[in-house]
Protein backbone atom coordinates (compact mmCIF):
# COMPACT_ATOMS: atom_id res chain seq x y z
CA UNK A 1 0.00 0.00 0.00
CA UNK A 2 1.40 3.52 -0.93
CA UNK A 3 -0.01 6.27 1.19
CA UNK A 4 0.27 9.89 0.01
CA UNK A 5 0.35 12.21 2.73
CA UNK A 6 -0.37 16.39 1.85
CA UNK A 7 1.00 18.49 4.56
CA UNK A 8 0.20 22.48 4.36
CA UNK A 9 1.55 24.85 6.21
CA UNK A 10 -0.17 28.05 7.75
CA UNK A 11 0.15 31.30 9.10
CA UNK A 12 1.06 30.81 12.63
CA UNK A 13 -1.13 34.22 14.01
CA UNK A 14 -0.10 34.64 17.52
CA UNK A 15 1.12 37.94 17.04
CA UNK A 16 -0.30 40.87 15.96
CA UNK A 17 -2.00 39.99 12.36
CA UNK A 18 -0.95 43.04 9.38
CA UNK A 19 -3.96 43.51 6.50
CA UNK A 20 -2.00 44.35 2.69
CA UNK A 21 -2.88 47.32 1.42
CA UNK A 22 -5.59 46.13 -0.72
CA UNK A 23 -7.41 44.98 2.81
CA UNK A 24 -7.70 41.26 1.28
CA UNK A 25 -4.95 38.92 2.61
CA UNK A 26 -3.02 38.91 5.54
CA UNK A 27 0.94 40.14 5.25
CA UNK A 28 2.92 37.28 4.59
CA UNK A 29 5.78 39.41 4.81
CA UNK A 30 6.69 38.79 8.16
CA UNK A 31 4.57 35.87 9.67
CA UNK A 32 6.30 32.53 11.08
CA UNK A 33 4.50 29.49 9.74
CA UNK A 34 3.52 26.41 11.21
CA UNK A 35 2.30 22.86 10.26
CA UNK A 36 -1.19 22.45 10.16
CA UNK A 37 -2.03 20.55 13.11
CA UNK A 38 -4.53 18.07 11.52
CA UNK A 39 -2.07 17.52 8.66
CA UNK A 40 0.79 16.62 11.69
CA UNK A 41 -2.21 13.79 12.32
CA UNK A 42 -2.16 12.51 8.92
CA UNK A 43 0.83 11.85 9.40
CA UNK A 44 1.06 10.12 12.57
CA UNK A 45 -1.99 7.79 11.04
CA UNK A 46 -0.57 6.87 7.64
CA UNK A 47 3.03 6.32 10.01
CA UNK A 48 0.77 3.80 12.35
CA UNK A 49 -0.76 2.15 9.35
CA UNK A 50 2.86 1.31 7.97
CA UNK A 51 3.83 0.22 11.77
CA UNK A 52 0.51 -2.00 11.56
CA UNK A 53 0.37 -3.33 8.18
CA UNK A 54 3.44 -2.14 5.92
CA UNK A 55 3.13 0.37 3.57
CA UNK A 56 5.48 2.89 2.05
CA UNK A 57 4.49 6.55 2.90
CA UNK A 58 5.18 9.86 0.88
CA UNK A 59 4.75 13.12 2.26
CA UNK A 60 4.29 15.80 -0.36
CA UNK A 61 3.23 19.38 -0.39
CA UNK A 62 2.82 22.27 -2.66
CA UNK A 63 6.13 24.31 -3.15
CA UNK A 64 6.89 27.14 -0.94
CA UNK A 65 8.50 28.93 2.18
CA UNK A 66 9.25 26.56 4.50
CA UNK A 67 8.15 23.48 2.80
CA UNK A 68 12.01 21.59 2.34
CA UNK A 69 12.05 21.65 6.24
CA UNK A 70 8.64 20.62 6.50
CA UNK A 71 9.08 17.59 4.06
CA UNK A 72 12.39 16.78 5.93
CA UNK A 73 10.32 16.62 9.34
CA UNK A 74 8.34 14.30 7.75
CA UNK A 75 11.02 11.69 6.64
CA UNK A 76 12.45 12.09 10.19
CA UNK A 77 8.82 11.14 11.54
CA UNK A 78 8.91 7.98 9.26
CA UNK A 79 7.84 9.13 6.22
CA UNK A 80 9.41 7.05 2.97
CA UNK A 81 9.69 9.43 0.84
CA UNK A 82 9.05 13.14 0.28
CA UNK A 83 7.71 15.27 -3.34
CA UNK A 84 7.13 18.78 -3.92
CA UNK A 85 4.98 20.26 -6.31
CA UNK A 86 6.22 22.94 -8.23
CA UNK A 87 3.51 25.79 -8.83
CA UNK A 88 3.17 29.80 -9.17
CA UNK A 89 0.01 30.42 -7.48
CA UNK A 90 -0.02 33.15 -4.22
CA UNK A 91 -0.96 31.68 -1.42
CA UNK A 92 -4.03 30.88 0.09
CA UNK A 93 -4.76 28.57 -2.63
CA UNK A 94 -8.23 27.91 -2.55
CA UNK A 95 -9.11 23.49 -2.19
CA UNK A 96 -10.29 23.70 -5.93
CA UNK A 97 -6.80 24.82 -7.24
CA UNK A 98 -4.80 22.60 -5.07
CA UNK A 99 -7.18 19.61 -5.71
CA UNK A 100 -5.96 20.31 -9.37
CA UNK A 101 -2.10 20.23 -8.43
CA UNK A 102 -2.85 17.14 -6.51
CA UNK A 103 -4.69 14.92 -8.68
CA UNK A 104 -2.16 15.74 -11.51
CA UNK A 105 0.55 14.35 -8.98
CA UNK A 106 -1.47 11.30 -7.44
CA UNK A 107 -1.17 10.20 -11.28
CA UNK A 108 2.66 10.68 -11.66
CA UNK A 109 3.31 9.37 -8.21
CA UNK A 110 0.89 6.44 -7.78
CA UNK A 111 -1.21 5.72 -4.42
CA UNK A 112 -3.65 3.74 -2.99
CA UNK A 113 -4.52 6.11 0.07
CA UNK A 114 -4.49 10.11 0.65
CA UNK A 115 -4.40 11.23 4.07
CA UNK A 116 -4.63 14.74 4.43
CA UNK A 117 -6.10 17.22 6.94
CA UNK A 118 -9.61 17.95 7.90
CA UNK A 119 -9.22 21.66 7.56
CA UNK A 120 -6.86 24.44 7.59
CA UNK A 121 -7.83 27.60 9.47
CA UNK A 122 -7.53 29.93 5.91
CA UNK A 123 -9.27 27.09 3.39
CA UNK A 124 -12.27 29.52 3.46
CA UNK A 125 -13.16 28.01 -0.18
CA UNK A 126 -13.58 24.12 0.17
CA UNK A 127 -11.65 21.50 2.52
CA UNK A 128 -9.07 19.31 0.51
CA UNK A 129 -9.55 16.07 1.02
CA UNK A 130 -13.17 16.04 -0.25
CA UNK A 131 -12.55 18.42 -3.22
CA UNK A 132 -9.34 16.26 -4.06
CA UNK A 133 -11.95 12.82 -3.90
CA UNK A 134 -14.09 14.57 -6.19
CA UNK A 135 -11.77 15.55 -7.78
CA UNK A 136 -10.14 11.91 -8.66
CA UNK A 137 -13.55 10.71 -8.10
CA UNK A 138 -12.24 8.42 -5.25
CA UNK A 139 -14.58 7.45 -2.07
CA UNK A 140 -13.98 10.05 0.67
CA UNK A 141 -14.60 10.28 4.67
CA UNK A 142 -13.42 13.37 6.52
CA UNK A 143 -13.38 13.98 10.35
CA UNK A 144 -11.77 11.05 11.41
CA UNK A 145 -9.91 9.52 14.57
CA UNK A 146 -9.42 6.48 13.46
CA UNK A 147 -8.13 4.24 10.30
CA UNK A 148 -6.93 0.68 10.35
CA UNK A 149 -6.62 -1.58 7.62
CA UNK A 150 -9.54 -4.26 7.47
CA UNK A 151 -10.03 -7.59 5.12
CA UNK A 152 -11.68 -5.46 2.64
CA UNK A 153 -10.37 -2.28 2.70
CA UNK A 154 -10.16 0.50 5.64
CA UNK A 155 -12.47 0.68 8.35
CA UNK A 156 -12.17 4.14 9.69
CA UNK A 157 -13.99 5.68 12.63
CA UNK A 158 -16.12 9.28 11.86
CA UNK A 159 -16.36 11.54 14.60
CA UNK A 160 -19.64 14.28 14.86
CA UNK A 161 -20.80 16.39 17.44
CA UNK A 162 -21.69 15.47 20.84
CA UNK A 163 -19.51 12.16 21.44
CA UNK A 164 -21.28 10.14 18.49
CA UNK A 165 -19.44 8.70 15.91
CA UNK A 166 -19.32 6.02 12.96
CA UNK A 167 -17.44 3.69 11.67
CA UNK A 168 -17.56 3.23 8.01
CA UNK A 169 -15.95 0.72 5.56
CA UNK A 170 -14.25 2.35 2.56
CA UNK A 171 -12.73 0.78 -0.63
CA UNK A 172 -9.42 1.97 -2.03
CA UNK A 173 -7.90 4.11 -3.63
CA UNK A 174 -9.55 6.69 -0.94
CA UNK A 175 -9.00 10.24 0.53
CA UNK A 176 -9.09 10.94 4.02
CA UNK A 177 -9.52 14.07 6.06
CA UNK A 178 -7.64 13.33 9.33
CA UNK A 179 -8.96 15.11 12.22
CA UNK A 180 -6.90 13.28 14.97
CA UNK A 181 -4.75 10.03 14.47
CA UNK A 182 -5.59 6.98 16.16
CA UNK A 183 -2.54 8.17 18.90
CA UNK A 184 -1.17 11.53 19.33
CA UNK A 185 1.93 12.60 16.87
CA UNK A 186 5.22 10.96 18.39
CA UNK A 187 8.22 12.99 19.35
CA UNK A 188 11.00 13.13 16.77
CA UNK A 189 14.31 13.97 18.33
CA UNK A 190 16.90 16.77 17.09
CA UNK A 191 19.20 13.61 16.02
CA UNK A 192 16.09 12.50 13.60
CA UNK A 193 16.09 16.09 12.50
CA UNK A 194 19.33 16.45 11.76
CA UNK A 195 20.03 13.04 10.06
CA UNK A 196 16.75 13.78 7.39
CA UNK A 197 18.16 17.16 6.01
CA UNK A 198 20.06 15.41 3.60
CA UNK A 199 17.04 13.07 1.84
CA UNK A 200 16.77 14.30 -1.57
CA UNK A 201 12.69 15.56 -2.13
CA UNK A 202 11.71 15.08 -5.07
CA UNK A 203 10.15 17.90 -7.70
CA UNK A 204 6.78 17.25 -9.05
CA UNK A 205 6.45 19.35 -12.17
CA UNK A 206 2.84 18.89 -13.08
CA UNK A 207 0.60 20.97 -16.16
CA UNK A 208 -2.38 22.47 -14.66
CA UNK A 209 -4.53 24.78 -15.71
CA UNK A 210 -6.99 26.77 -13.51
CA UNK A 211 -9.72 29.20 -13.62
CA UNK A 212 -10.37 31.72 -11.57
CA UNK A 213 -12.30 30.80 -8.54
CA UNK A 214 -16.46 31.54 -8.19
CA UNK A 215 -15.87 32.99 -4.99
CA UNK A 216 -13.39 35.99 -3.74
CA UNK A 217 -11.92 38.12 -0.74
CA UNK A 218 -13.33 41.19 -0.52
CA UNK A 219 -12.03 42.34 2.92
CA UNK A 220 -10.30 40.83 6.32
CA UNK A 221 -10.64 42.60 9.26
CA UNK A 222 -10.79 41.99 13.16
CA UNK A 223 -13.93 40.28 14.15
CA UNK A 224 -16.01 43.29 16.39
CA UNK A 225 -15.93 42.21 20.31
CA UNK A 226 -19.02 41.79 22.31
CA UNK A 227 -17.69 44.31 24.02
CA UNK A 228 -18.74 43.20 27.31
CA UNK A 229 -15.45 41.55 28.45
CA UNK A 230 -13.45 43.55 31.40
CA UNK A 231 -9.97 43.37 31.39
CA UNK A 232 -8.15 43.11 34.65
CA UNK A 233 -4.75 43.92 34.31
CA UNK A 234 -1.92 43.68 37.42
CA UNK A 235 0.64 41.18 39.15
CA UNK A 236 -1.30 37.75 39.10
CA UNK A 237 -1.45 38.06 42.80
CA UNK A 238 -3.58 41.49 42.19
CA UNK A 239 -5.65 39.93 39.25
CA UNK A 240 -6.33 36.77 41.67
CA UNK A 241 -7.53 38.62 43.91
CA UNK A 242 -9.96 40.45 42.17
CA UNK A 243 -11.17 37.27 40.33
CA UNK A 244 -11.39 36.02 43.93
CA UNK A 245 -13.97 38.74 44.66
CA UNK A 246 -15.88 38.26 41.58
CA UNK A 247 -16.59 35.10 42.38
CA UNK A 248 -17.21 35.03 45.61
CA UNK A 249 -19.65 38.02 45.21
CA UNK A 250 -21.39 35.69 42.15
CA UNK A 251 -22.04 32.67 44.66
CA UNK A 252 -19.47 30.39 42.65
CA UNK A 253 -17.13 29.36 44.62
CA UNK A 254 -17.44 26.09 46.61
CA UNK A 255 -19.42 26.27 49.61
CA UNK B 1 -35.56 32.87 -8.26
CA UNK B 2 -34.84 29.07 -7.73
CA UNK B 3 -34.97 29.33 -4.26
CA UNK B 4 -32.48 28.26 -1.18
CA UNK B 5 -31.96 24.87 -0.27
CA UNK B 6 -30.99 23.68 3.25
CA UNK B 7 -29.51 20.03 3.78
CA UNK B 8 -31.35 18.76 6.70
CA UNK B 9 -29.70 16.49 9.41
CA UNK B 10 -31.08 14.45 10.96
CA UNK B 11 -30.33 11.72 13.77
CA UNK B 12 -32.26 8.65 14.42
CA UNK B 13 -35.53 10.47 13.26
CA UNK B 14 -35.04 13.75 14.52
CA UNK B 15 -34.12 16.69 12.68
CA UNK B 16 -31.09 18.51 14.25
CA UNK B 17 -31.29 22.00 16.09
CA UNK B 18 -28.71 23.31 13.23
CA UNK B 19 -31.16 22.66 10.38
CA UNK B 20 -33.85 25.20 12.02
CA UNK B 21 -31.35 27.70 11.76
CA UNK B 22 -30.61 26.96 8.58
CA UNK B 23 -33.97 27.20 7.92
CA UNK B 24 -33.78 31.09 9.30
CA UNK B 25 -31.07 32.03 7.06
CA UNK B 26 -32.60 30.42 4.14
CA UNK B 27 -35.97 32.16 5.11
CA UNK B 28 -34.11 35.64 4.89
CA UNK B 29 -32.45 35.23 1.77
CA UNK B 30 -35.42 34.19 0.14
CA UNK B 31 -37.37 37.34 1.48
CA UNK B 32 -34.59 38.78 0.26
CA UNK B 33 -34.75 37.73 -3.35
CA UNK B 34 -34.02 33.94 -4.15
CA UNK B 35 -37.96 33.21 -3.92
CA UNK B 36 -38.82 30.12 -1.92
CA UNK B 37 -37.57 28.30 0.98
CA UNK B 38 -36.54 24.50 -0.04
CA UNK B 39 -35.04 21.83 2.15
CA UNK B 40 -34.24 18.09 1.39
CA UNK B 41 -34.27 15.19 3.82
CA UNK B 42 -31.94 12.28 2.55
CA UNK B 43 -32.80 9.18 5.11
CA UNK B 44 -34.37 5.89 4.66
CA UNK B 45 -37.32 7.45 6.43
CA UNK B 46 -37.26 10.33 4.66
CA UNK B 47 -41.42 11.30 4.42
CA UNK B 48 -41.90 10.49 8.34
CA UNK B 49 -39.03 13.18 9.33
CA UNK B 50 -41.36 15.79 6.76
CA UNK B 51 -43.45 16.69 9.39
CA UNK B 52 -40.82 18.12 11.67
CA UNK B 53 -39.67 20.65 9.15
CA UNK B 54 -42.69 23.61 8.94
CA UNK B 55 -39.98 26.27 7.90
CA UNK B 56 -39.48 25.00 4.62
CA UNK B 57 -42.29 26.15 1.10
CA UNK B 58 -40.78 22.68 -0.30
CA UNK B 59 -39.66 19.30 1.16
CA UNK B 60 -37.72 17.54 -0.94
CA UNK B 61 -37.31 13.62 0.17
CA UNK B 62 -35.21 10.94 -0.43
CA UNK B 63 -35.80 7.37 0.24
CA UNK B 64 -33.05 4.79 0.10
CA UNK B 65 -31.55 2.26 2.71
CA UNK B 66 -28.13 3.71 2.21
CA UNK B 67 -28.84 7.11 3.03
CA UNK B 68 -29.69 6.13 6.89
CA UNK B 69 -27.35 6.27 8.81
CA UNK B 70 -25.42 8.88 7.64
CA UNK B 71 -22.63 8.10 4.68
CA UNK B 72 -20.27 10.66 3.36
CA UNK B 73 -20.65 9.09 -0.37
CA UNK B 74 -23.86 8.37 -0.44
CA UNK B 75 -25.49 11.86 0.74
CA UNK B 76 -22.89 13.05 -1.59
CA UNK B 77 -24.51 11.05 -4.44
CA UNK B 78 -28.28 11.81 -3.68
CA UNK B 79 -27.66 16.01 -2.69
CA UNK B 80 -25.98 16.12 -6.05
CA UNK B 81 -28.77 14.65 -7.86
CA UNK B 82 -31.28 16.56 -5.76
CA UNK B 83 -29.72 19.59 -6.53
CA UNK B 84 -29.51 18.89 -10.29
CA UNK B 85 -33.31 18.11 -10.55
CA UNK B 86 -34.33 21.94 -8.30
CA UNK B 87 -31.70 23.90 -9.17
CA UNK B 88 -31.31 25.77 -6.00
CA UNK B 89 -29.06 28.98 -6.75
CA UNK B 90 -28.22 28.59 -2.78
CA UNK B 91 -26.99 25.14 -0.78
CA UNK B 92 -26.87 25.67 3.42
CA UNK B 93 -24.84 23.11 4.79
CA UNK B 94 -24.05 23.47 8.75
CA UNK B 95 -20.40 23.98 9.46
CA UNK B 96 -19.99 20.51 11.24
CA UNK B 97 -18.41 16.91 10.61
CA UNK B 98 -20.92 16.68 8.21
CA UNK B 99 -20.68 19.63 6.23
CA UNK B 100 -17.17 19.14 6.33
CA UNK B 101 -17.18 15.95 5.05
CA UNK B 102 -20.01 16.56 2.37
CA UNK B 103 -19.92 20.40 1.30
CA UNK B 104 -16.94 20.18 -1.06
CA UNK B 105 -17.68 17.08 -2.36
CA UNK B 106 -21.41 18.95 -3.54
CA UNK B 107 -19.61 21.77 -4.38
CA UNK B 108 -17.09 19.96 -7.43
CA UNK B 109 -19.85 17.82 -8.56
CA UNK B 110 -22.25 20.30 -9.29
CA UNK B 111 -19.81 22.57 -10.48
CA UNK B 112 -20.62 25.26 -7.97
CA UNK B 113 -18.33 27.15 -5.60
CA UNK B 114 -17.99 27.09 -1.86
CA UNK B 115 -17.57 29.46 0.55
CA UNK B 116 -17.13 28.06 4.35
CA UNK B 117 -17.49 29.31 7.98
CA UNK B 118 -20.23 31.78 7.38
CA UNK B 119 -21.92 33.50 10.05
CA UNK B 120 -23.75 35.82 8.07
CA UNK B 121 -25.32 35.46 4.87
CA UNK B 122 -26.78 38.71 2.39
CA UNK B 123 -27.46 39.19 -1.31
CA UNK B 124 -25.40 41.82 -3.57
CA UNK B 125 -26.74 41.88 -6.76
CA UNK B 126 -26.53 38.28 -8.71
CA UNK B 127 -24.04 37.32 -5.66
CA UNK B 128 -23.87 35.95 -2.27
CA UNK B 129 -22.23 38.06 0.45
CA UNK B 130 -20.96 36.30 3.49
CA UNK B 131 -18.99 36.85 6.34
CA UNK B 132 -16.84 33.95 7.40
CA UNK B 133 -14.57 33.31 10.80
CA UNK B 134 -11.07 32.58 9.41
CA UNK B 135 -7.56 31.76 11.57
CA UNK B 136 -9.24 30.41 14.26
CA UNK B 137 -11.60 33.06 15.21
CA UNK B 138 -9.07 36.42 14.30
CA UNK B 139 -10.06 37.70 11.27
CA UNK B 140 -13.39 38.03 9.11
CA UNK B 141 -13.43 37.96 5.50
CA UNK B 142 -16.17 39.47 3.97
CA UNK B 143 -16.87 37.35 0.25
CA UNK B 144 -18.51 37.64 -2.54
CA UNK B 145 -19.70 34.38 -4.75
CA UNK B 146 -21.21 34.06 -7.90
CA UNK B 147 -24.71 31.94 -7.53
CA UNK B 148 -25.68 29.16 -7.34
CA UNK B 149 -23.06 28.70 -4.89
CA UNK B 150 -22.42 26.47 -2.04
CA UNK B 151 -22.06 27.48 1.80
CA UNK B 152 -21.20 25.92 5.28
CA UNK B 153 -23.22 28.20 7.96
CA UNK B 154 -21.42 28.23 11.74
CA UNK B 155 -23.89 26.63 14.31
CA UNK B 156 -25.09 29.49 16.75
CA UNK B 157 -25.39 32.40 14.31
CA UNK B 158 -29.01 31.80 13.26
CA UNK B 159 -32.37 31.60 15.14
CA UNK B 160 -33.41 28.34 15.74
CA UNK B 161 -37.04 29.48 16.88
CA UNK B 162 -37.44 31.68 14.21
CA UNK B 163 -36.81 28.52 11.43
CA UNK B 164 -39.52 26.45 12.93
CA UNK B 165 -42.17 27.94 11.42
CA UNK B 166 -43.30 29.94 8.26
CA UNK B 167 -43.47 27.61 5.57
CA UNK B 168 -45.87 26.11 2.78
CA UNK B 169 -44.35 22.46 3.59
CA UNK B 170 -45.14 20.75 0.08
CA UNK B 171 -43.61 17.48 -0.17
CA UNK B 172 -41.67 16.60 -2.99
CA UNK B 173 -40.31 12.87 -3.27
CA UNK B 174 -37.56 12.33 -6.01
CA UNK B 175 -36.72 9.08 -7.01
CA UNK B 176 -33.02 7.99 -5.39
CA UNK B 177 -30.12 8.07 -8.33
CA UNK B 178 -29.24 4.68 -9.51
CA UNK B 179 -25.63 5.07 -8.74
CA UNK B 180 -26.27 4.58 -5.26
CA UNK B 181 -26.50 1.13 -5.86
CA UNK B 182 -22.67 0.66 -6.14
CA UNK B 183 -20.91 2.20 -3.22
CA UNK B 184 -17.55 2.69 -1.90
CA UNK B 185 -18.28 3.35 1.31
CA UNK B 186 -20.37 1.62 3.53
CA UNK B 187 -21.87 2.16 7.42
CA UNK B 188 -20.55 -0.64 9.39
CA UNK B 189 -21.74 0.87 13.04
CA UNK B 190 -22.35 3.65 15.47
CA UNK B 191 -20.97 5.03 18.74
CA UNK B 192 -22.94 7.18 21.13
CA UNK B 193 -21.71 8.39 24.12
CA UNK B 194 -21.21 6.18 27.30
CA UNK B 195 -23.00 6.93 29.74
CA UNK B 196 -21.07 6.07 32.39
CA UNK B 197 -18.87 8.38 31.36
CA UNK B 198 -18.18 11.98 32.06
CA UNK B 199 -20.98 13.78 31.14
CA UNK B 200 -19.73 17.87 31.24
CA UNK B 201 -23.24 19.13 30.25
CA UNK B 202 -24.30 18.19 34.80
CA UNK B 203 -21.63 20.44 35.99
CA UNK B 204 -21.84 24.10 36.75
CA UNK B 205 -18.32 25.06 36.77
CA UNK B 206 -15.92 24.38 34.21
CA UNK B 207 -12.14 24.89 34.20
CA UNK B 208 -11.20 24.52 30.78
CA UNK B 209 -7.51 24.28 29.69
CA UNK B 210 -6.42 24.97 26.13
CA UNK B 211 -3.03 24.60 24.13
CA UNK B 212 -1.79 27.22 25.86
CA UNK B 213 -0.93 24.86 29.10
CA UNK B 214 1.73 23.17 26.91
CA UNK B 215 1.53 19.42 28.54
CA UNK B 216 -0.22 16.47 30.17
CA UNK B 217 2.67 17.57 33.16
CA UNK B 218 1.07 20.94 33.57
CA UNK B 219 -2.87 19.98 34.03
CA UNK B 220 -2.08 19.64 37.69
CA UNK B 221 -1.97 23.69 38.02
CA UNK B 222 -5.85 23.90 36.53
CA UNK B 223 -6.92 20.67 37.99
CA UNK B 224 -6.04 22.17 41.53
CA UNK B 225 -7.74 25.64 40.89
CA UNK B 226 -10.94 23.05 39.87
CA UNK B 227 -11.11 20.83 42.73
CA UNK B 228 -10.58 24.31 45.34
CA UNK B 229 -13.71 25.86 42.65
CA UNK B 230 -15.52 22.34 42.82
CA UNK B 231 -15.13 22.28 39.12
CA UNK B 232 -14.46 19.62 36.23
CA UNK B 233 -11.39 19.73 34.49
CA UNK B 234 -11.80 20.05 30.76
CA UNK B 235 -9.99 20.27 27.68
CA UNK B 236 -10.32 22.00 23.66
CA UNK B 237 -9.54 20.14 20.80
CA UNK B 238 -5.90 20.03 20.73
CA UNK B 239 -5.73 18.78 24.35
CA UNK B 240 -8.04 15.91 23.57
CA UNK B 241 -5.66 15.31 20.19
CA UNK B 242 -2.51 15.33 22.40
CA UNK B 243 -4.31 13.20 24.58
CA UNK B 244 -3.64 15.08 27.14
CA UNK B 245 -7.11 14.54 28.57
CA UNK B 246 -9.50 12.10 28.13
CA UNK B 247 -11.91 12.39 25.10
CA UNK B 248 -15.33 12.92 27.62
CA UNK B 249 -13.61 15.82 28.78
CA UNK B 250 -13.65 18.00 25.55
CA UNK B 251 -15.65 20.93 25.19
CA UNK B 252 -16.17 22.29 21.58
CA UNK B 253 -17.94 21.59 17.91
CA UNK B 254 -16.70 18.29 18.59
CA UNK B 255 -17.12 17.38 21.88
CA UNK B 256 -19.85 18.44 24.21
CA UNK B 257 -21.35 21.47 24.27
CA UNK B 258 -21.48 23.26 27.72
CA UNK B 259 -23.62 26.23 29.41
CA UNK B 260 -22.39 26.15 33.23
CA UNK B 261 -22.52 29.08 35.68
CA UNK B 262 -18.67 29.64 35.59
CA UNK B 263 -16.54 28.85 32.95
CA UNK B 264 -12.72 29.66 33.38
CA UNK B 265 -11.15 29.32 30.10
CA UNK B 266 -6.97 29.10 30.67
CA UNK B 267 -4.82 28.95 27.72
CA UNK B 268 -7.53 28.66 25.21
CA UNK B 269 -7.34 30.97 21.83
CA UNK B 270 -10.86 30.57 21.38
CA UNK B 271 -11.30 29.15 17.84
CA UNK B 272 -15.06 28.96 16.44
CA UNK B 273 -15.41 25.33 16.93
CA UNK B 274 -14.58 25.92 20.82
CA UNK B 275 -16.71 29.37 20.92
CA UNK B 276 -19.60 27.31 19.97
CA UNK B 277 -19.60 24.67 22.61
CA UNK B 278 -18.96 27.16 25.55
CA UNK B 279 -20.18 30.95 24.63
CA UNK B 280 -23.62 30.40 26.25
CA UNK B 281 -22.03 30.12 30.04
CA UNK B 282 -23.12 32.84 32.54
CA UNK B 283 -19.39 33.67 33.39
CA UNK B 284 -16.98 33.40 31.07
CA UNK B 285 -13.02 33.93 32.23
CA UNK B 286 -10.74 34.06 30.13
CA UNK B 287 -6.77 33.59 30.76
CA UNK B 288 -4.76 33.64 27.72
CA UNK B 289 -1.50 35.98 27.04
CA UNK B 290 -2.44 36.80 23.52
CA UNK B 291 -4.64 39.65 23.80
CA UNK B 292 -6.07 39.64 20.50
CA UNK B 293 -7.47 36.07 21.12
CA UNK B 294 -11.16 35.43 20.15
CA UNK B 295 -11.47 33.90 23.37
CA UNK B 296 -11.57 37.58 24.82
CA UNK B 297 -15.29 38.07 22.35
CA UNK B 298 -17.18 36.10 24.39
CA UNK B 299 -15.16 35.87 27.79
CA UNK B 300 -17.13 38.59 30.63
CA UNK B 301 -13.94 38.64 32.69
CA UNK B 302 -10.39 38.66 30.91
CA UNK B 303 -6.92 38.93 31.59
CA UNK B 304 -3.34 38.42 29.83
CA UNK B 305 -1.72 36.93 32.76
CA UNK B 306 0.49 34.14 32.59
CA UNK B 307 -1.76 30.88 33.96
CA UNK B 308 1.06 29.21 35.43
CA UNK B 309 1.52 32.29 37.45
CA UNK B 310 -2.15 33.15 37.69
CA UNK B 311 -3.61 29.88 38.47
CA UNK B 312 -1.45 28.99 41.48
CA UNK B 313 -2.41 32.82 42.85
CA UNK B 314 -6.13 32.14 42.61
CA UNK B 315 -6.08 28.83 44.29
CA UNK B 316 -4.35 30.39 46.91
CA UNK B 317 -6.65 33.22 46.78
CA UNK B 318 -9.83 30.60 47.17
CA UNK B 319 -8.03 28.65 49.31
CA UNK B 320 -7.95 31.43 52.31
CA UNK B 321 -11.90 31.51 51.88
Amino acid sequence: MHILVVMRLIPDLVEEVGITTDGKGIDREWIDLKLNEFDDHALEEAILLKESGGATVTAVALDGEGVNRLLQSAIARGADHAAKIVHDIPPPIPAAVAAEYLAAAVKIIGCDLVLTGVQTTEDLFGQLAPTLAARLDWPQVSATSGVELGDKGLLVQQEYSGGFAATHAVSMPAVLGIQAASRPPRYVSGTKLREAMSVKIRDIAVSVETAPYGSEIMSLSLPESSGRVEMIDGTAEVVAGRLATILRDRGLVKR
Amino acid sequence: MAGVLVYVESRGGAVQPVTYELLDAARRLATAGLGEVICCILAADAEAIAPQLQGADRIVTMQHASLSPYSAEAHAIALASVIESCPPDLVLIAYDSVGLDLGSCVSVRTGRPIVAYCTALGLGGDALEASSLVYGGKLIARTRTRLPAVALVVPGCFDEEAGKSGGRGEIVPLRPPGALESRRVEFVSAAAPDPNELDLTKFDRIVCVGRGIGGADKIPVAAELAAVLGAEIAGSRPVIDSGWLPKARQVGKSGTKVKPKLYIAAGVSGAPEHLEGMKGAECIIAVNSDPKAPIFDVAHYGTNCDLFELLPALTQQLRKG
